[in-house]
């Protein structure tokens, strides 16, 4: 197999005593949805904060390859400069948009660093120069692309916070794709979704990274978008890795169903039929 | 006492009614209770040198009714409403659908009337009344107008809380005072002529490059804390120009400070001065038409400035950076030099504000750079709306405006006194218009944002989306 797009390497973050990750080792090919799954609080969000420079990580390496066969460090870049040297983009899995800017405005803000040399670091640009005005349009017209494509080109001019839940978590992917990323870090993008959303958005997600070049890493809690998209699956438990692999060999090895699909889906309902009836009859006692 | 709690059994529960009587009663209650002592008696002197007490019945009741009255209507009229209910002082219907009509051209009809100002002021007021009106009101207004500008980049779009912002009309100032006086004779005489036109760019960049040494440190801070540090930032600047007496002139400030000159030609009575060469009659007005025609190039610098820098990708960042800053670092986005950004910029501006003011003043001294001074600019810019360029200028005019007003109403010294001095309820005044405001219009007098593109339709965006930033 060709050198990986991303390479973690004994990964671990703690927070105090608390061992967030601990010595995760994993990859995520190129041209691939890798998933990164595992139950509440086994770290996956905190991986993803390491890998986009939100935490330093306390131990580890992340090795990002370029499409020129350059090696980045991820975890020595500052902040901003993963996004912008090394092409990796991400959402948030608690929506951050700039809700009073419309959706237009969150794509253009998106591609700030090319807009800003176009304009000159803003001299240029005061003086209205026709470069940064070329580069502005273009802006537009790849701002437009997404916004199709996502679906939200009819609500182009109005304010972020304005648009229900399911196009905001699509905006916010137009809005990380605007970046023109290696990399596509997704925190729980079905999150919240009706079943028909969710469908529309395995095909996104699917066409981003068959498309665009852009490779996708995945949290999600949803097993059915889990185990339809992604060609290759990561389980987290406690911080630890507990396996990997494709989504079928993982699916059925025992350690991962006993810590996280452990509960088969009729014992589910039963636990549900019995929270009911367990709400039922406390609220026939408070009558 | 108002927010009476809810109690689970409504039936027993006194009407709103009869709890608004009850509550205006206790607190005239109150009222009595404190007045009693405070304003029954008053003591005088009688001619033998004895103390006398003179006592005041009807004034414990007068004041014991105001709050009765005043209290019922607050509980009847405001306290304990609905929750969802409509705002208390809703803007009438008229009121808004003149004000749409009138909207879109309000920008060219109120800049043709402050380019008209001075010209109808001398119209009136003769040379010698419109002196007072060209200068307490449209100079020192439009200086408020151009400082509101400035600190409207570093609050109302970048969101970062700035209470020093007068530090760097200081510096403004300062630079231009100390080399108008000191540098430029001591090198280059003959330049003295020329002195506010050079230093003008020299102020501003002076006062952009505190901007920056103090920016660095401080923009790590968030919200409150970098409130707190500009205003230390402010109060050290002032303190230094204090005791740094050598440097400063300290209390004494630095005077005779050259006047600028019409591009070169000096405002004097001599043969070369403006009046002169024009073949006018010398007189003081000219220099303060001429004055207010500079503020107004420079005001409307900054407001073209912010105009387009807000349709750049550095104002969007920076209005980006106010929404939410997790996500602009997501993006690729510098927070750190953005932040520099929006704090330098506004300084610069301020800087210019500054070396205005002491060439209009010819002199200044650390009085005029107190907290209030960032107190009131920070006032106009969040009543004006944050980010509002028009907002700012209608506060501007309402709150400076309105205080030069207040002393030139004569009859408040008949009612309430020979020393009576309006300008020191200012504060007072202030806090009122912030109070009501905020029952009004919480988010100020302009209460959208207007989008910096769109696609096929300019909407504007209610104001209640748009977040205030944490710093
Ligand atoms: N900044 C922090 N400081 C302290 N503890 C943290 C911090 N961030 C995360 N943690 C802890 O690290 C653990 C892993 O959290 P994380 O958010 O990565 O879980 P997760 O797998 O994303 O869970 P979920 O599925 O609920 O999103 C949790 O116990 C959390 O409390
Ligand atoms: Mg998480």
């Amino acid at each position: 197999m060709s050198t990986p797009l991303l390479k973690v390497d004994h990964l671990t973050m703690r927070f105090g005593g608390l061992t967030a990750v601990g010595d995760l080792s994993f990859e995520a090919q190129a041209g691939q949805i890798t998933a990164l799954i595992g139950p509440n609080g086994a770290g996956k969000t905190t991986v993803f904060n390491c890998i986009t420079g939100f935490y330093k990580p306390t131990e580890g390496m992340i090795t990002l390859t370029q499409p020129d066969g350059k090696k980045l460090l991820l975890e020595r870049l500052p902040g901003h400069d993963i996004n912008w040297k090394g092409r990796v983009a991400r959402t948030f899995q608690n929506i951050r948009l700039f809700g009073g800017m419309t959706l237009l405005e969150n794509l253009l803000v998106a591609q700030h660093n090319v807009l800003m040399n176009a304009s000159g670091l803003s001299i240029l640009g005061i003086f209205g120069a026709p470069s940064y005005k070329r580069a502005e349009k273009e802006a537009i017209e790849l701002a437009e692309y997404w916004l199709e494509k996502t679906g939200l080109i009819a609500r182009a001019d109005d304010a972020a916070a304005d648009l229900p839940y399911g196009d905001q978590r699509r905006l916010e992917i137009a809005r990380a794709m605007c970046t023109k990323p290696l990399l596509l870090c997704l925190d729980e993008p079905a999150a919240g979704l009706n079943p028909r959303e969710s469908l529309l958005l395995n095909d996104l997600l699917i066409s981003i990274c068959r498309d665009h070049n852009t490779s996708i890493l995945l949290i999600e809690h949803d097993m059915s978008v889990v185990m339809q998209i992604s060609d290759h699956v990561v389980v987290l438990d406690y911080g630890r890795k507990i396996a990997d692999g494709p989504p079928e060999a993982v699916k059925n090895d025992p350690k991962v169903i006993a810590a996280y699909l452990g509960v088969e889906d009729d014992e589910v309902e039963k636990t549900e039929a019995e929270i009911a009836a367990i709400a039922a009859q406390a609220k026939g006692d408070a009558r | 006492m108002a927010h009476a709690t809810h109690d689970a059994k409504p039936a027993s529960q006194p009407t709103r009614v009869e709890r608004a009587f009850k509550d205006a009663f206790i607190a005239a209650l109150v009222m009595l209770g404190l007045s009693v002592p405070i304003l029954a008696l008053r003591t005088e002197q009688n001619m033998s040198n004895e103390v006398i007490l003179i006592p005041r019945p009807w004034l414990v009741v007068i004041c014991c009714l105001i709050v009765f009255v005043g209290r019922l209507l607050l509980g009847l009229f405001v306290f304990n409403r609905a929750p969802g209910a409509k705002p208390l002082v809703e803007t009438p219907t008229a009121v808004k659908t003149a004000w749409a009509k009138f909207a879109p051209y309000a920008a060219q009809v109120g800049l043709g009337a402050i380019i008209a100002y001075p010209l109808v002021a001398l119209y009136l007021g003769g040379p010698q009344g419109a002196i007072k009106w060209i200068d307490n009101f449209g100079i020192q207004i439009l200086i408020y107008i151009m400082l509101g500008w400035g600190l409207n980049i570093v609050v109302g779009l970048a969101g970062l809380l700035d209470l020093g912002y007068v530090a760097f009309y200081a510096v403004g100032a300062y630079s231009y005072a100390l080399i108008a006086t000191k540098v430029i004779p001591a090198t280059y005489p003959d330049l003295g002529v020329w002195a506010f036109w050079i230093c003008l760019p020299i102020s501003g960049i002076l006062a952009a490059m505190w901007g920056v040494i103090l920016g660095f440190p401080v923009l790590r801070l968030r919200g409150d804390y970098l409130a707190i540090v500009t205003l230390a930032f402010g109060e050290i600047i002032r303190l230094v120009l204090i005791n740094w007496v050598d440097f400063s002139g300290g209390y004494a400030g630095l005077s005779s400070i050259p006047r600028p000159s019409f591009f070169g030609i000096p405002f004097n009575a001599s043969e070369t001065g403006f009046a002169a060469r024009f073949g006018l009659e010398f007189s003081p007005i000219y220099r303060t038409v001429f004055l207010y025609y500079v503020i107004l190039v420079l005001a409307l610098v900054t407001a073209f400035v912010t105009i387009r820098l807000r349709r750049l990708p550095v104002g969007r960042a920076w209005e980006a950076l106010r929404e939410d800053e997790i996500a602009c670092r997501s993006l690729g986005i510098n927070t750190v030099s953005t932040k520099l950004t929006a704090f330098s910029t506004g300084a610069l501006f301020g800087g210019f504000a500054g070396a205005f003011f002491a060439a209009r003043q010819g002199f200044i001294s650390p009085e005029s750079f107190v907290f209030l001074e960032s107190a009131q600019i920070l006032a106009i810019v969040v009543l004006g709306g944050m980010g509002s360029l028009f907002g700012v200028v209608v506060a501007s005019i309402a709150l400076v405006g309105g205080i030069e007003i207040l002393r030139e109403l004569d009859f408040l010294k008949a009612i309430f006194g020979a020393s009576f001095d309006p300008t020191q309820y200012r504060m007072l005044i202030f806090g009122l218009a912030m109070v009501l405001m905020m029952l009004w219009k919480p988010r100020g007098l302009i209460s959208h944002r207007e989008p910096t593109v769109f696609l096929k339709e300019r909407k504007s965006i209610s104001s209640s989306l748009v977040q205030e930033g944490h710093g």
